[in-house]
């Protein structure tokens, strides 16, 4: 088989990476990171996963159109967050309305959720787009071509 | 308020270590005319100044850093230059020495500013003064997360925020416009394939 230490290095590498992601996403509260840095590294696993199996594989596995969707869906996402503090009667993007009257600022870590959840799928979602858009143009080049 | 001294310690040491890397690889990066050398400094630099960062203890910079510097930007800019060629042609000599005065002069005036500038970590410096104070004072009183970037990040400046995450949104808006030509497959192949294939086999038969 081609470039069997490569294909195994990939599947091994592409769930914890995923997984990392995820930590990340989720552990911007307590931790440096957020969805600014999950994105990228979710972006990351589905770049090696191009680099390795070719960009049409990927293009199959996440189409482009899915990522365009959830481009929008996650701007959407933060402002949506936004304009449902105005609805429940605070300010924009003011989290304490989400759940009145916590004592341990239960909103605030509601609202940091979700809006930090919009900010990765957006970043994630732009930056496949970006590299399918770079690569999707190059024809195929030689070895000797660097 | 407390007076606040700069020593030489051996966290000095250490980041004057790294920001001496930092000068030999950004000039390799200018002596070189070999793209994908070029690019692949341009990653190490980030990943240099990711270590940097996290010697300021500034570790969410150092993360975003390592992450879209040293990760994502090398790969874009991997892909870009295959669109082009692999060598950057010589630059024009004719100039250089009117580049060099500019040069040597914006760098005496930012020298001469360093002199004024408060030392290296002081709290009372005006960029630690005011409302940075008061973050690191009142998030455990209004947020109550431990980490107060994110608290600053995604809460106290979130309008901010979501005008990054719509320039982010932009950007991808911008690419997929200039590079896909509105298809929703993600970009075309690059048309003069069959033309670069001729110069091929014209070479070939010369």
């Amino acid at each position: 088989m081609e470039r069997a230490i490569l294909r195994v290095t990939t599947k091994i590498l592409f769930g914890p990476i995923i997984l990392y992601a995820l930590y990340v996403q989720f552990h911007g509260d307590y931790g440096p990171g957020g969805g600014f840095q999950a994105g990228i590294i979710f972006a990351v696993a589905f770049i090696l996963h191009a680099f390795c199996f070719g960009l049409d594989q990927t293009r199959k596995a996440l189409p482009q159109r899915a990522l365009i969707v959830a481009m929008v869906i996650g701007l959407l996402f933060y402002a949506g967050t936004g304009v449902a503090t105005m609805l429940l009667g605070g300010n924009l993007l003011a989290y304490d309305v989400i759940v009145p009257g916590s004592t341990h600022y239960a909103g605030q870590h509601y609202g940091i959720l979700l809006v930090e959840w919009g900010v990765g799928v957006t970043v994630a979602s732009t930056m496949l787009t970006i590299f399918y858009h770079f690569t999707g143009r190059e024809p195929d080049i030689d070895q000797e071509d660097w | 308020m407390s007076e606040f001294e700069a020593h030489i310690s051996p966290i000095v040491l250490l980041d004057l270590s790294l920001l001496t890397m930092l000068l030999i690889v950004a000039f390799a990066m200018l002596r070189s005319r070999h793209l994908f050398a070029v690019v692949m400094l341009s990653g190490i630099y980030s990943l240099l100044s990711a270590a940097f960062f996290v010697s300021l203890d500034a570790v969410d910079v150092a993360f975003t850093e390592a992450a879209v510097g040293a990760g994502i930007s090398t790969v874009l800019m991997l892909g870009g230059m295959l669109l082009t060629v692999r060598r950057e042609k010589p630059a024009a000599k004719g100039r250089a020495p009117v580049a060099l005065a500019v040069v040597l002069a914006t760098g005496a005036a930012l020298l001469y500013a360093t002199i004024d500038m408060p030392a290296f970590g002081d709290p009372n410096a005006p960029a630690n003064d005011a409302v940075g104070q008061r973050y690191v004072e009142e998030t455990p009183n209004d947020i109550a997360v431990p980490n107060i970037v994110t608290a600053v990040l995604a809460s106290y400046r979130g309008f901010d925020t979501l005008g990054e995450t719509m320039v982010i949104f932009t950007a991808g808006i911008a690419v997929i416009l200039l590079l896909g030509a509105g298809s929703g497959r993600g970009g075309r192949k690059v048309a003069d394939r069959e033309a670069s294939d001729h110069d091929a086999s014209n070479r070939e038969a010369k």
